[in-house]
């Protein structure tokens, strides 16, 4: 058993020992930390995770605590046949309010989830039935096999078994292909070019911190027996918040670090600071905001980093010595037209930044983009790539159009793309950051993912990503943070990455841009051995020395037109694309 | 409803309207220019409209010492600062910037609050008490931080709130204040009457806009603020200190923040803690321009204000779900918008 095994069981053994030998009151601040973690790791998730973040949270547990006052006391259920309707309830309501904003992201998720918040909690004191702001009281206690949890201490026990399982299914969730498409979700343009569907997958990481926050409403409301709006409001939504931030967004346990140091703070701040000051209330709040000013101040990713270093570290994710094959795409024959461009335009107003280029690549070879800076090279490639839609023309992948596709519909037909200003997760390993580029080959969803089910497809998933960094030379990497390669290897990770997408079509969008020499010389080998593997290459470039002595065939495109096109020996010589970069006579 | 409630209506839901406008000018301006969300707009509206209530009361208020208080960290922090880096060229013209109005404020209030002053004497006690703490707030919090992710910096602002609410509390306590109208009553004017509160609230809030525009408009440190909030980098390479301008932006929205507290304080009942509901106002007014344009912010603010008056004539008990639920088709609509474009994004 590994150290960090052995000290979880023994956190949990702790955990549901404490009401054995703890007073009281330490229980019932216990419960609390449990009930307020369990919101909280939905929100590590939403914010440390997918780069989201909700004022919301506390309205979500009102949802899931009215809704099972309702049923029990007023409907006479019991609150286990309450738990899944409240829970869905709550998920249905963050489905429609998560399709709404999270699309938008930013300041907009935020005002919006805000404003949710705000009006539920007036809804709640407000709407006939609910009891106005004194709420629903006499709810039953939770009663599962004969056994009424009315005492304290078990519900203690129930609330952390709740929070343990929370844990593991949301670990669990985080090391797997689902997870590893949710930790990519800050970066929106890399993760669509992956196929990640990012909207869906934003909803569906919103609706499971709603469901975590409607367990915990549910857990609470069966817990102190009475529902009324005032745990509900956009306080307790900003409280979990502080809390998260307090822990660190950027790992799980930071969820129940900063329950507990919130929990604690609060309570030493009401009992220390009357004696200070000789005034009960007033000052708390005061006290807390500069407490938390001053946290921010000096540690932007909260607590969990120092506690992780004395914790014994997760083993990190490594590949097995052998997996099955993942699917493999139908290959056209060599030397047969891949990618087809008929007379693409593209009009930003008045300007034409690609006027009328034609070209293709055929299958098996590396075609060369070139031409000076502003020719509209980059425009060129975000057509290609359904980063923009283009004006006027055609593209064609193996005779379809891919004109008007979107990065994610082009990704999925086959065509993987690296990025000019390098787009990787720094914070994941390198066989994580390789592993994404497999996304598109396997389905393993969020509850295979969460319940452990996924295990054959993801060996299958990081043999092939160990495979591809092996075949880059990246492979004694792959447990490193990719936030630590150099810049060349980071490039190299990108094309590793791409190639585990098993693309038909590999499109480099400057590769060489930034290296030094003998990254160049490094990068360059590998694009030929790609090559003579059998991968299609086109590359856009501008740096003439890397790209003569690679490439099989050039484009050359200047002021958004097409100028040259042949073997580089050819198009060395021509007299426009001379003066086109070495500039006219009549200048 | 008869045309006589229509329009006694229409007059409080501008009213109050163009308050909340006011506010979503500051919050558009702090965001604009230092990416901060502005959450602690509506605590300045509330500290200067308890300020005001409690010098026409002929006593001192609580700020006072909350100005003291936050000059003198500043001042000490600035100093610790100044000598940890080894650079004390700034030193001097910072501790005067932030030493000499807080002094000068208290010293007056100090002076002049036991006299009953009168109200324009105590109005500008108001602007002078409350419009430092906006640059403190930013020299002590927001400079140290701007280079952090916009997220953090937002829960910065939410902690800033709840010191503004907490020294709220001690400094008022927790019973509500109301302040004395400055002129009671309606203007007849045939068709209806106008009360004197909606034109003092119209003259002041136009000529703040006015001047705003004029400063935005006309003059070089009001370009420069514009230049940085159309893109920091930018501005920084033509030379503008952008931190500066972070400064000058907190300054405006504090002082925008009395002014609206001063307009709002005969209106309503104002409690330590109402300021989070009228900053959240105000945001719903930017958020509905797209966080973009200051006037269709101000027509933002003016719908919610409508919207509101209306919702607690019909509606009394869900006149907060109601303005909130305003935001609904806004995100509807800009979430349509997205999709169509569906352009860059980044990171």
């Amino acid at each position: 058993m590994s150290a960090r095994r052995l000290f979880l069981a023994g956190l949990v053994l702790a955990l549901a020992l404490a009401p054995l030998v703890l007073p009281p009151q330490f229980v019932t601040a216990l419960t609390y930390i449990g009930l307020n973690g369990l919101v909280c790791i939905g929100l590590v998730l939403l914010t440390g995770v997918a780069g989201m973040t909700s004022f919301g949270q506390a309205a979500f547990c009102g949802v899931a605590a009215y809704a099972t006052a309702l049923l029990t006391v007023g409907q006479g259920w019991s609150p286990l046949a309450s738990l899944p309707v409240s829970v869905a309830a709550t998920a249905l309501v963050a489905l429609a309010l998560g399709a709404l904003t999270v699309r938008l992201a930013g300041h907009y998720l935020v005002l919006g989830t805000l404003a949710w918040g705000m009006a539920v909690f007036f809804l709640f004191g407000n709407l006939p039935g609910l009891g106005g702001f004194n709420g629903i009281t006499g709810l039953p206690a939770i009663a599962i096999g004969g056994v009424a949890f009315t005492d304290p201490r078990l519900v203690h026990v129930l609330v952390w078994a709740a929070v343990a399982l929370a844990m593991a299914m949301a670990s669990n969730l985080l090391d797997s292909r689902v997870g590893r498409a949710m930790r990519s979700l800050p970066a929106e343009i890399m993760a669509e070019s992956l196929g990640v569907p990012t909207a869906r997958l934003r909803v569906a990481v919103f609706c499971i911190a709603a469901i975590l926050a409607a367990v915990a409403g549910w857990l609470q409301a069966h817990y102190v027996r009475v529902v009324n709006p005032s745990p509900f409001g956009v306080n307790a939504s900003v409280d979990y918040l502080f809390m998260v931030v307090i822990g660190g967004t950027g790992q799980l346990g930071g969820a129940l670090l900063g329950s507990a140091v919130f929990e604690a703070i609060r309570t030493a701040l009401r009992d220390v600071l009357p004696h200070l000051f000789g005034r009960s209330g007033s000052y708390e709040m005061a006290a807390f905001g500069i407490l938390v000013v001053l946290l921010l101040n000096t540690t932007g990713g909260g607590m969990m980093p120092y506690l992780s270093r004395i914790l014994p570290k997760p083993a990190p994710v490594r590949a097995p010595g052998s997996a099955g094959p993942l699917p493999r795409r139908e290959r056209a024959q060599p030397g047969q037209a891949l990618l087809e461009v008929r007379g693409a335009v593209k009009r930003f107003g008045g300007l034409v930044a690609v006027n009328e280029v034609s070209f293709e690549i055929r299958t098996g070879e590396i075609l060369g983009l070139i031409g000076p800076n502003g020719a509209g090279k980059s425009t060129l490639f975000d057509l290609l790539t359904g980063v923009q839609p283009a004006t006027a023309g055609e593209i064609r992948l193996e005779g379809r159009r891919i004109d008007g596709a979107s990065p994610r519909a082009i990704a999925g037909a086959g065509v993987a793309r690296t990025f000019q200003h390098v787009l990787l997760r720094p914070e994941m390993s390198v066989l994580e950051n390789a592993a994404l580029g497999a996304h598109g080959r396997g389905e393993a969803g969020i509850l295979r993912s969460a319940l452990r089910l996924d295990r054959a497809e993801e060996a299958r998933i990081l043999f092939e990503a160990q495979r591809q960094l092996d075949r880059v030379g990246l492979g004694e990497f792959a447990a490193q943070a990719a936030g630590h390669l150099a810049l060349g290897q980071q490039r190299i990770l990108e094309i590793a990455r791409a190639l585990a997408s098993d693309p038909k079509l590999l499109l480099l969008d400057e590769p060489a841009a930034g290296l030094r020499h003998h990254e160049k010389a490094r990068l360059s080998a590998l694009l030929r051995e790609l090559r003579d593997e059998g991968v299609t290459i086109l590359l856009v470039e501008h740096d003439m020395d890397f790209v003569m002595n690679l490439v099989d065939r050039l484009v050359v495109v200047d002021f958004g037109t097409k100028i040259a096109e042949g073997t580089p020996a050819s198009v060395r010589g021509d007299p426009r694309v001379i003066e086109a970069y070495l500039g006219g006579a009549e200048a | 409803m008869n045309a006589t409630i229509a329009l006694i209506l229409l007059q409080d839901g501008l009213t109050s309207g163009l308050i909340y406008g006011l506010l979503a000018l500051s919050i558009l301006l702090v965001f604009l220019v230092t990416r901060v969300l502005w959450v602690p707009a509506g605590d300045f509206l509330v500290l200067g409209a308890l300020t005001l209530a409690v010098l026409r009361q002929g006593e001192v208020p609580g700020t006072v010492w909350i100005l003291a208080g936050l000059a003198a960290v500043t001042a000490i922090v600035e100093t610790w600062r100044a000598w940890r880096a080894g650079d004390w060229r700034g030193w001097p013209r910072l501790i005067a910037l932030v030493v000499v109005p807080s002094a000068a404020a208290v010293l007056a209030t100090l002076w002049l609050a036991p006299q009953n002053a009168p109200v324009p004497v105590a109005i500008l006690l108001v602007l002078a008490l409350v419009t430092p703490i906006g640059f403190l707030t930013y020299r002590l919090v927001f400079r140290p931080m701007v280079d952090q992710p916009t997220l953090t910096l937002m829960f910065v602002a939410v902690a800033v709130h709840y010191v503004l609410t907490g020294l709220g509390l001690t400094a008022f306590g927790s019973e509500s204040f109301r302040s004395p109208p400055f002129l009671p009553g309606r203007l007849d004017v045939g068709f209806t009457r106008l009360s004197y509160q909606l034109l003092i609230v119209l003259a002041v809030s136009a000529a703040l806009m006015a001047a705003l525009g004029l400063f935005f408009g006309r003059t070089l440190w009001g370009k420069a603020l514009r230049a940085t909030a159309m893109q920091r980098f930018g501005a920084r390479l033509v030379g503008i200190r952008t931190e500066s301008m972070g400064a000058l932006a907190f300054t405006i929205a504090a002082l925008i923040g009395a002014v609206s507290g001063v307009l709002i304080g005969p209106m309503t009942a104002l409690y330590y803690d109402s300021g989070f509901l009228v900053s959240l106002k105000g945001f719903v007014g930017t958020v509905m321009a797209g966080m973009a344009s200051f006037p269709l912010s101000v027509l933002g603010a003016l719908l919610v204000g409508l919207v509101e008056t209306g919702a607690s004539f019909y509606a009394s008990p869900f006149k907060e779900a109601i303005v909130f639920g305003l935001l609904v088709p806004f995100l509807l609509w800009r979430s349509a918008v997205q999709i169509r474009t569906r352009g860059k994004g980044h990171e």
